[in-house]
C-alpha cells in the first residue's frame, strides 16, 4: 500500500527536521525518514554553535535568516534548545591574524553586512577575561551563541510531528524512485509516494544525489569533540581562533566544549568513529596556552558526529539540477546546525512558492556541472 | 613508583588483573608472547581477590580458603615474563588495538596485537530512595575496604540485598570483630520455586556446602529478615536511618551505614566503547558481550574474560582468562600454543567451574522493585536525575539512553553511566512497553576514565599536526 | 563508621586533610584512610551540592572525588596514601587555574 503525502523528506538532521517542520507550517503533510533516530549523527552530536560569525560569504544570507529564528526558537518548537546568545569571538592570536581580521571585516562591510565587528584588545579582555594576554584582539558577532545540539534538532522533529508530519524513525528510505510526476520512497514495508522529495540525508546524502544522476564531490567526516567535567562559570562568549582549529564553549551547567574541526574517522556502514587522540592532544595544548586556567579540567567524554563535507566548503541547497520536485539539503561541511532552521524555511518556500527572498544562488548543485548548450 | 610501558607494541595486552587477567597473562607469557598486564589497582587481585599480596588480614580463615587462591595466580604471573603495571588506567581503546593508558599521571599509547580484557564486574545498581546519602555504600566497597585496609564497621550497621557475596561479606566482618545490627535479604519468595530446576547442578557445585556453613555462621549472630519488599535510606545529609517491609511490617531502624548489595553485573564500559557488540542477558538482567567459545568479541583481536565476558564467578574467570590466552597464542605462536594445556581440559574445567550458576542466577535474580524505581528516586548520581524525570523525558518523546541525554543528561557525569546505564535501560523498557535491547544502552566514549587536559595535551605530537584555518 | 582490626599491624602514614593530621596505614587507599578517620570527609556535588561519600570504593561511582596534592577530581579510592600526602575534601564545583 502506497501512501500519499505531499513531501518525502529524507534525513531526520536539524535540517530535514526544519524542513518537515517548515512544510506543515505551510499546509503541508510531509513524511520525514530517519534511518536511526533523529539527531543521531552530526546535527545532535556536533558543538552547538549558533554562528554567524567566520562564514563563507555565499551562505551568509542563509545564516542571517536563521539566526532571526533562533532570537525566536522558543515561538518556533515550544522548546528554548537551550539557545544563549552571548555572542561568538574569533580570537587573534597576532597581528599578522589581526590584520586578516581586519581586511575580512571590512570586505563584509563592502557587501553590506555588518554582523562581524572587529575588536581591540581592550575589547577582547572584556568579552572574554580570561583568555591569553597576547592576543591583540579579533571580531565579535554579538548575536550569535549557541545551543543544545540534540535537544535542538530533538524539539524540532516533536514539533513536526505535532504539526502533523509522519515520522518513520529506525527504518532507512530505500528504493528511491520517480514515477509518473511522483516520487516514491520505501521504509521497511511501507511506501510512501509524493510530488515532493527533500534529500537532507547528512552524510548519506551524497550517495541519494549520485544516485538520482547528480554525483558531488562530498566526503564524510567526522569532526571530533570534547567535553570537560563541570567546572565554575568563566566565560560566556562562545570562542573560535583565527589560526588554528579550536572552537571553545562554557555550558550554564559548567561544563566546557572543546571542538575545532580535527577529524576522527568515520565508519560510516557502522555509524562508528574511531577518535583520533594525537589531534585531541592538540586541541588540548591549544585550549591551555589559550586558557590557562584550563589546566586542571578534566575531559570526562570525546566523540565525533558523522557528516558530509563539500569539496569547496559550502552546502548543497537548492532545486535539483535534474528532476522536478527533488531538492537538495546536505554537504554542510561541518557548519550547518546554525544555519538548520533558517534553511528549513527556505526550503519551504522553495518548494511551495517555487521561490525565495533569500539569496541562496551560490548554493546549488548546478555549480559542479559546466553548463551546457 | 609505577612507570610507563617499556614498549610501544605488544603481542598481547591484558586490562585488569582479577582471577581472569591474572591467569591470562601468565599464560600468554608462558607461551612466549610479549604481555603487557595493565591495572587500575594499588596491586594484583582485582574485586575478588583485592589486596592479595598486601593484605593486613593475614589469618587465613578470617577471609577464607577461596580468597588465598589469588596468592597462587599471583605468583604464576611473577614466575612468567610478563610486564605488570598497576595504577595503569586504560582510557582508550580502539577497534585499531590502540590502548591509551595513564601511567602516574602521564598518558602513553601501545598497540596489541590481541587484546584481552578481563575488566570484571561491578555491583548491580541499587536505586531505593536514600541511595546516595552518606552512609549508603555497596556491601562490595565494605569487602574491599576490609581487605585492603583490615577495615570493619563499629556503627549501627544494616547489610541488605542478597547473594553469596552479602553473606560472605558478613562472616567477614563478624570474624574480624565488626558489627552488624541487621540483615535484611530481599530474595524473592518465588525464587526459591523458580530456581528449583536448577538445584541439583548446584547441590554438586562447591558454592553449596560453602554457602550453607557461611549463612549458619552469620545467622547465629545477626538478625536476619528475610522476605523483604520495600527498602528505603533516610536521613538529612547523613543516613540516620532504613526503613523495609517484611512480610506486609513496615519497620524503621536507625543506622549509621547501610551495605547494599544485589548481585553483579559485567564491566562493559571499555568493551563498548572499542565497539564490541553486546546483547541484554534476560537470565542475568545485564549486557553481556557477544563472544565465541574462545572468549573472541566481535571486534578483531578483542577477546573478553573473566565476569566482564558474563558472570561466572572467580573461579571460571581464571579458566576464561587461560582460554583466552590460548587462543591469543594459537593465532601469534602455534608453536607454543601448542605446550600450554590442551582446549579439551580447559573447557572441561570451565564446565565443572560453571555448575549451579544458573541456581544462582535465578534463586538472586533481583526483584523488580529494587532495578526499576519510582518518583523521587535518584536514578543517575552523577547528574541526580531521578526516575520521575526520565519518565517525563519519555513521556516528551525520549525513546531509549542516547536520546534521554539530550533531556537529562542522564549517564554524562563522570560515572558515564556504570551507576544508572542499567536501570535506565530497564525502566525506560518499562515505560514504553519494549524488552532492553529494543531500548539499547548509551553509546559509551573514551576516555572511559576522566583525564586531565594538561595530561592529553602532554601526548605526543602527530605528525599532521597541522595548522588549519578555522572552522568551528 | 569503620574501625581499624586490631591485628593490623601496617606502619602508620599521616596524611593532612583540610590542612588536619590525620593517621593512616600503609597501603590505605586514600578513601579509605578518609572514612577511617573521624573527619567529616563528606563531599558536596557541582550539580546540587548534595552531601556525598565513597559508594563502591572500586573506581566506579566516583562518589570518593577529592582534591590530593592541589589536583582536583581524583578518585580518592584509586591512590594510596603517601606520608605528608595533602587531601581537599570538594565543595561543589571545584575552582579551576587556582
Amino acid at each position: 500500500m502506497t501512501k500519499n503525502v505531499d513531501a518525502i523528506v529524507v534525513g531526520g538532521g536539524i535540517h530535514g527536521c526544519s524542513t518537515a517542520l517548515h512544510l506543515c507550517l505551510a499546509g503541508l503533510k510531509p513524511v520525514l525518514i530517519e534511518k536511526d533516530y533523529a539527531g543521531r549523527h552530526a546535527s545532535g552530536v556536533n558543538a552547538g554553535g549558533v554562528r554567524q560569525l567566520a562564514r563563507h560569504i555565499p551562505e551568509i544570507p542563509l545564516s542571517i535568516r536563521s539566526m532571526g529564528i533562533w532570537e525566536k526558537i522558543s515561538d518556533l518548537v515550544d522548546d528554548d534548545c537551550s539557545f544563549e546568545n552571548y555572542g561568538q569571538v574569533l580570537v587573534a592570536e597576532n597581528e599578522e591574524e589581526l590584520a586578516v581580521c581586519r581586511a575580512r571585516v571590512a570586505e563584509l562591510n563592502t557587501l553590506g553586512f555588518t554582523h562581524e565587528e572587529l575588536i581591540d584588545a581592550t575589547e577582547l579582555r572584556r568579552l572574554v577575561p580570561a583568555v591569553a594576554e597576547t592576543c591583540p584582539g579579533g571580531v565579535v558577532s554579538r548575536r550569535d551563541g549557541a545551543a543544545n545540539p540534540a535537544q535542538t534538532t530533538t524539539a524540532f522533529r516533536r514539533k513536526a510531528e505535532q504539526l502533523g508530519a509522519i515520522v518513520r524513525e529506525g527504518v532507512a528510505a530505500s528504493n528511491i524512485r520517480q514515477s509518473e510526476g511522483l516520487w516514491h520512497v520505501d521504509v521497511g514495508a511501507e511506501s510512501f509516494a509524493a510530488p515532493v522529495l527533500v534529500n537532507a540525508a547528512g552524510a548519506w546524502a551524497g550517495t541519494i544525489a549520485a544516485t538520482l544522476g547528480e554525483p558531488v564531490p562530498v566526503e564524510t567526516v567526522a569532526p571530533m569533540l570534547m567535553i570537560t567535567s563541570r567546572v565554575p562559570h568563566f566565560i560566556d562568549p562562545v570562542v573560535i581562533l583565527r589560526g588554528r582549529k579550536l572552537s571553545f564553549k562554557q555550558f550554564k551547567n559548567g561544563t566546557v566544549l572543546i571542538g575545532g574541526g580535527h577529524l576522527a574517522t568515520p565508519y560510516q556502514d557502522r555509524n562508528e568513529t574511531v577518535l583520533d587522540w594525537k589531534s585531541l592532544a592538540t586541541s588540548a595544548r591549544t585550549v591551555f596556552e589559550l586558557f590557562p586556567v584550563m589546566r586542571d579540567a578534566t575531559i570526562v567524554r570525546a566523540w565525533a558526529g558523522i557528516e558530509a563535507k563539500m569539496k569547496d566548503d559550502i552546502p548543497v541547497f537548492g532545486p535539483s539540477s535534474r528532476h522536478k520536485g527533488l531538492y537538495h539539503q546536505f554537504g554542510f561541511s561541518l557548519h550547518g546546525f546554525q544555519l538548520g532552521p533558517g534553511a528549513g524555511a527556505v526550503m519551504a518556500e522553495l518548494i511551495v512558492n517555487g521561490g525565495t527572498q533569500t539569496r541562496i544562488g551560490d548554493l546549488g548543485i548546478d555549480r559542479f556541472y559546466s553548463p551546457t548548450l | 613508583m609505577t612507570v610507563a610501558p617499556k614498549r610501544e607494541d605488544y603481542d598481547v595486552v591484558v586490562i585488569g588483573a582479577g582471577p581472569a587477567g591474572l591467569a591470562a597473562a601468565a599464560t600468554s607469557a608462558e607461551a612466549g608472547l610479549s604481555t603487557l598486564l595493565l591495572d587500575e589497582n594499588i596491586g594484583p587481585g582485582g574485586q575478588v581477590f583485592r589486596a592479595i599480596a598486601s593484605t593486613p588480614v593475614t589469618e587465613r580463615n578470617q577471609l577464607g580458603a577461596d580468597y588465598w587462591v589469588g596468592a597462587d595466580l599471583v605468583q604464576a604471573l611473577r614466575a612468567s615474563n610478563a610486564e605488570v603495571i598497576h595504577r595503569a588506567t586504560v582510557w582508550s581503546l580502539d577497534r585499531n588495538l590502540e590502548i591509551a593508558v595513564s601511567v602516574g599521571g602521564a598518558s602513553a599509547f601501545v598497540k596489541a596485537k590481541r587484546v584481552i580484557l578481563a575488566t570484571g564486574a561491578l555491583e548491580r545498581p541499587f536505586p531505593i530512595p536514600g541511595w546516595t546519602l552518606p552512609g549508603v555504600m555497596t556491601a562490595g566497597a565494605a569487602q574491599t575496604m576490609l581487605k585492603s585496609s583490615a577495615l570493619v564497621p563499629d556503627r549501627r550497621t544494616v547489610i541488605a540485598g542478597q547473594g553469596p557475596l552479602l553473606w560472605l561479606l558478613a562472616a567477614q566482618i563478624l570474624r574480624l570483630g565488626g558489627r552488624i545490627d541487621r540483615i535484611l535479604d530481599t530474595t524473592e519468595r518465588g525464587n526459591y520455586f523458580a530456581a528449583l530446576p536448577h538445584a541439583f547442578a548446584f547441590l554438586a557445585s562447591p558454592y553449596f556446602r560453602k554457602g550453607l556453613s557461611m549463612m549458619r555462621e552469620v545467622k547465629a549472630k545477626v538478625q536476619v529478615v528475610s522476605g523483604v519488599t520495600e527498602l528505603a535510606a533516610s536521613g538529612d545529609g547523613q543516613l540516620a536511618g532504613v526503613s523495609y517491609v517484611a512480610g506486609g511490617k513496615r519497620e524503621t531502624i536507625p543506622a549509621d551505614l547501610l551495605l547494599l548489595h544485589q548481585g553483579v553485573v559485567p564491566n562493559v564500559n571499555l568493551a563498548m566503547a572499542a565497539g564490541v557488540d553486546h546483547r541484554w542477558d534476560d537470565l542475568q538482567l545485564c549486557w553481556s558481550p557477544v563472544l565465541d567459545a574462545s572468549g573472541n568479541s566481535s571486534v578483531a583481536g578483542i577477546a573478553i574474560a573473566g565476569d566482564g565476558a558474563g558472570i561466572g564467578g572467580a573461579s571460571a574467570a581464571v579458566v576464561r582468562g587461560r582460554i583466552a590466552a590460548r587462543a591469543a597464542a594459537e593465532a601469534l605462536a602455534p608453536a607454543a600454543a601448542a605446550k600450554l594445556p590442551a582446549l579439551a581440559t580447559l573447557r572441561s574445567d570451565l564446565a565443572k567451574a560453571e555448575r549451579g550458576r544458573t541456581f544462582l542466577d535465578t534463586l538472586f535474580r533481583p526483584a523488580p522493585q529494587f532495578r526499576i524505581p519510582a518518583g523521587d528516586t535518584i536514578v543517575c548520581r552523577c547528574e541526580e536525575v531521578t526516575a520521575k524525570d526520565i519518565l517525563d523525558a519519555v513521556a516528551i518523546g525520549a525513546t531509549g539512553p542516547n536520546q534521554l541525554k539530550a533531556y537529562r543528561r542522564t549517564g554524562m557525569g563522570p560515572c558515564q553511566g556504570r551507576l544508572c546505564g542499567l536501570t535506565v535501560t530497564e525502566l525506560m523498557a518499562q515505560a514504553r512497553a519494549k524488552t532492553p535491547q529494543e531500548i539499547g544502552y548509551y553509546r559509551l566514549r573514551a576516555p572511559v576514565k576522566p583525564i586531565t587536559l594538561a595530561e592529553l595535551a602532554a601526548v605526543p605530537k602527530s605528525e599532521d599536526d597541522i595548522k588549519a584555518v578555522v572552522r568551528g | 563508621m569503620f574501625k581499624r582490626f586490631e591485628q593490623d599491624k601496617r606502619p602508620p602514614v599521616q596524611i593532612f586533610v583540610d590542612g588536619i593530621a590525620v593517621a593512616a596505614r600503609q597501603g590505605d587507599t586514600v578513601s579509605a584512610a578518609l572514612l577511617a578517620s573521624s573527619c567529616d570527609v563528606r563531599r558536596s556535588t557541582a550539580v546540587s551540592g548534595a552531601l556525598r561519600l565513597p559508594y563502591c570504593m572500586m573506581g566506579v561511582c566516583f562518589d570518593c572525588l577529592v582534591t590530593i596534592d592541589g589536583v582536583g577530581n581524583r578518585q580518592g579510592c584509586l591512590v594510596p596514601v603517601t606520608e605528608g600526602m595533602q587531601i581537599e575534601i570538594q565543595k561543589g564545583k571545584r575552582e579551576i587555574g587556582k
